[in-house]
């Protein structure tokens, strides 16, 4: 069996742990690399939260989706704006403090929340699903979400690249 | 601590942390990559709910996460095509330097 | 059961045999166990051979001998060569990002390696039979383009930099068709278990087998598979992040001993494993490709066709030249994507055509018109004379 801890697995503990201390790296360092690196970390661990849970199918899309489209993207924006990525000069904004209050002031709001309003429900049986019940729903129920977000990830698309895109000529030889 | 719970409060935890980077730090990328962890916290929920929910076999919280990992993707992609964009109009992506409205 | 179905499933029967050493509660994750170190065993000894191999064949096609000096026609050379690598020196440069500059390698490897996890090796031997194997794959091969920008970012190298940054962007634009033209197999297969998708190709009609690459979408689909594949794992003709005589060796340019050694297997196993997918979705996997050839193990059959995939790759290698930055951009979105994009439209309608040979000619007629009206549109924009550049700004 899988050993406990405080009644939560072994492999859930360490994937949370990995998953909030890319975190916490992203919120602390100094040098944007790294902070995306250990975004990385993050995404990889909440992916691997979604398998603990049995969602193979969204813990995979998460992975091809933020791995490796996603974290490339803000590397490449990185290095697009900074040269080689030094580290900033000053990395915190003048209210931080302010931030950081209200940060964990949402922190506790939400803890107690969870602890105080769950009945303590057991897990119930692993639900049995599979890749091809979600294409059929997606196909079925959910065709028309579907379909709106297809026209906006289109419309993303053509929007990032019209804003990304050299300025025309004109508007460059002033 | 039941499952749900601790999941729930990792969660809480990411999308605190993702706050916090939105609010404290000041180059627009990093404020961004926040905004994504905030998501990411969000869709963790929802597949929780659904894993431990009455009725996981109608897939509701697994398909409402995977259409919000492919929103946060575009929100992704023009978000930084915009700080490109405003990086060559200024040469800057630190936020609190971006206070001109005129182009 | 038979001798020859022993032989076929040998190596299940030998997991099963060692396993069954140890006590009931641990006999699963020591059969997993023997089946990663079988994995982790196999494919770098191919690895081993294909590096002579493509050495003595790219020397033959290039009028020279190759390697001839180690062992009997130079096969112990990959042996002098591992070697070398574990004894020389590890330079780590003065400004490299320590921890990065070492992690990239590993992650990379790790990467290659897990993608053969759902990789069918024959019937019955696949490490893990996922209900989303495929998408597994893709989601791990989408992970090494992340180790490829730690390796270029973190060396601090101009041509580390540049290489990883065109590898990065090459990657990116070719996994879109990949993507695209593996979808096509999903459709028809319904499934992205690529234990189904190989039994799904498993009959014959007379002594022909049932791969999709004899259907015209599954024939464009191997195609386009290919030479995506072909820009995904860095080869040649597509070889431009690591272009040796304008960027030394691309984004490991700084890594010497036994980290190169690590990026060189990463790149071959990578290839493996891409070319490992393209049999099992369009050449039958561990299928046997005529009817009485059915006795052969089905292990065999797939490491036949591995060899021959690496045949067809090293045999490009020698003949193509290197692409330029600006036709490999255009390549991959004005051409690969049209055509999987079509691809995708032609396998519908091959779907609810019902059998009869006015499918085969209706689907034939549009892939190759297509074909040929995109190849005209772009031969016609393409600018033959004095080469314009383009600086960065």
């Amino acid at each position: 069996m899988i050993p406990t801890v405080f009644g939560l697995t072994l492999p859930f503990l360490i994937i949370a742990a990995l998953t909030i201390a890319g975190a916490v790296a992203a919120a602390l360092l100094r040098n944007l690399v790294h902070c995306a690196l250990s975004l990385t970390i993050t995404f990889a661990g909440l992916a691997l939260l979604y398998l603990n849970l049995e969602a193979q199918f969204a813990g995979f899309v998460q992975m091809l989706v933020y791995i490796g489209a996603v974290a490339i993207l803000v590397v490449f924006a990185i290095l697009l704006t900074r040269g080689a990525g030094m580290p900033e000069y000053r990395s915190y904004s003048s209210n931080w403090l302010l931030g950081l209050i209200l940060a964990a002031a949402t922190f506790a709001v939400l803890t107690w929340a969870v602890t105080r309003s769950l009945p303590a429900t057991a897990a119930s049986a692993a639900p049995a699903v599979t890749v091809q019940g979600i294409g059929v729903s997606l196909m079925t129920t959910y065709v028309m979400p579907l379909e709106i977000v297809a026209i906006l990830l289109t419309v993303a698309l053509i929007g990032a690249v019209i804003v990304a895109m050299p300025e025309s000529k004109k508007e460059g030889q002033q | 601590m039941t499952p749900l719970a601790a999941f729930l409060i990792v969660a809480a935890l990411v999308f605190a942390i993702g706050l916090a980077i939105a609010l404290t730090r000041r180059n627009a990328i990093l404020v961004l990559i926040g905004i994504e962890l905030m998501l990411n916290a969000a869709n963790l929920n929802l597949i929780a709910f659904w894993r431990f929910g009455p009725h996981p076999e109608l897939l509701t919280g697994m398909m409402f996460a995977i259409f919000s990992i492919s929103v946060a993707a575009a929100e992704a992609a023009v978000g930084l095509g915009l700080v490109i964009a405003y990086h060559r109009h200024a040469r800057t992506t630190d936020l609190d330097t971006m206070t001109r409205m005129k182009g | 059961m038979s001798l020859l179905s022993q032989l076929d499933q040998i190596f299940v029967l030998l997991q099963h045999w060692v396993a069954g050493f140890f006590p009931t509660w641990l006999q699963p994750f020591v059969g997993t166990v023997l089946a990663v170190v079988g994995i982790v065993a196999a494919f770098p000894g191919i690895f081993a051979v294909t590096t002579v191999l493509e050495r003595k064949g790219l020397g033959r096609i290039q009028n020279r001998l190759g390697p001839n000096r180690v062992g009997p026609f130079g096969f112990f050379q990959p042996v002098a060569d591992g070697i070398k690598s574990l004894t020389k020196e590890d330079i780590v440069p003065f400004t490299a990002d320590g921890l990065v500059h070492f992690l990239a390698p590993v992650v990379l490897v790790v990467a290659v390696f897990l993608g053969f996890a759902v990789l069918p090796i024959g019937r019955n031997m696949v490490l893990a039979n996922m209900d989303a194997g495929l998408l597994f794959f893709f989601a791990i091969g989408a992970s090494t383009e992340l180790s490829v920008f730690m390796a270029g970012w973190s060396s601090r190298n101009k041509y580390s930099l540049l290489g990883a940054m065109r590898a990065v962007a090459q990657m990116i634009s070719y996994e879109v068709p990949l993507l695209l033209s593996a979808t096509v197999i999903v459709m028809m297969t319904g499934s992205l278990s690529t234990v189904k998708i190989v039994e799904a190709q498993g009959g014959f009609t007379g002594f022909l087998p049932h791969w999709y690459v004899f259907t015209p979408w599954g024939f464009a689909g191997f195609v386009l598979f290919v030479i995506a594949a072909l820009a995904e794992t860095n080869r040649s003709p597509f070889d431009l992040p690591e272009g040796e005589s304008e960027l030394v060796a691309g984004y490991f340019t700084e890594y010497s001993g036994f980290k190169f050694a690590l990026f060189f297997l990463g790149e071959y196993l990578g290839m493996f494993s891409i070319a490992g997918f393209a049999i099992t979705l369009f050449l039958g996997g561990w299928g046997a490709p005529f009817s009485f050839l059915g006795f052969v193990p089905s292990w065999g059959w797939f490491f036949l066709k591995l060899l021959g995939a690496i045949a067809l790759f090293i045999w490009l290698r020698g003949t193509l030249p290197r692409l330029r930055q600006d036709q490999l951009m255009n390549f991959a979105w004005k051409f690969m994507l049209p055509m999987t994009l079509l691809n995708l439209v032609v396998a519908g309608a091959w779907r609810f055509m019902g059998e009869g040979i006015l499918r085969w000619l209706i689907c034939s007629a549009v892939l190759l018109a297509a074909y040929v009206l995109l190849g005209r549109v772009l031969m016609r924009h393409q600018k033959l004379g004095p080469r314009s550049y383009r600086y960065a700004e």
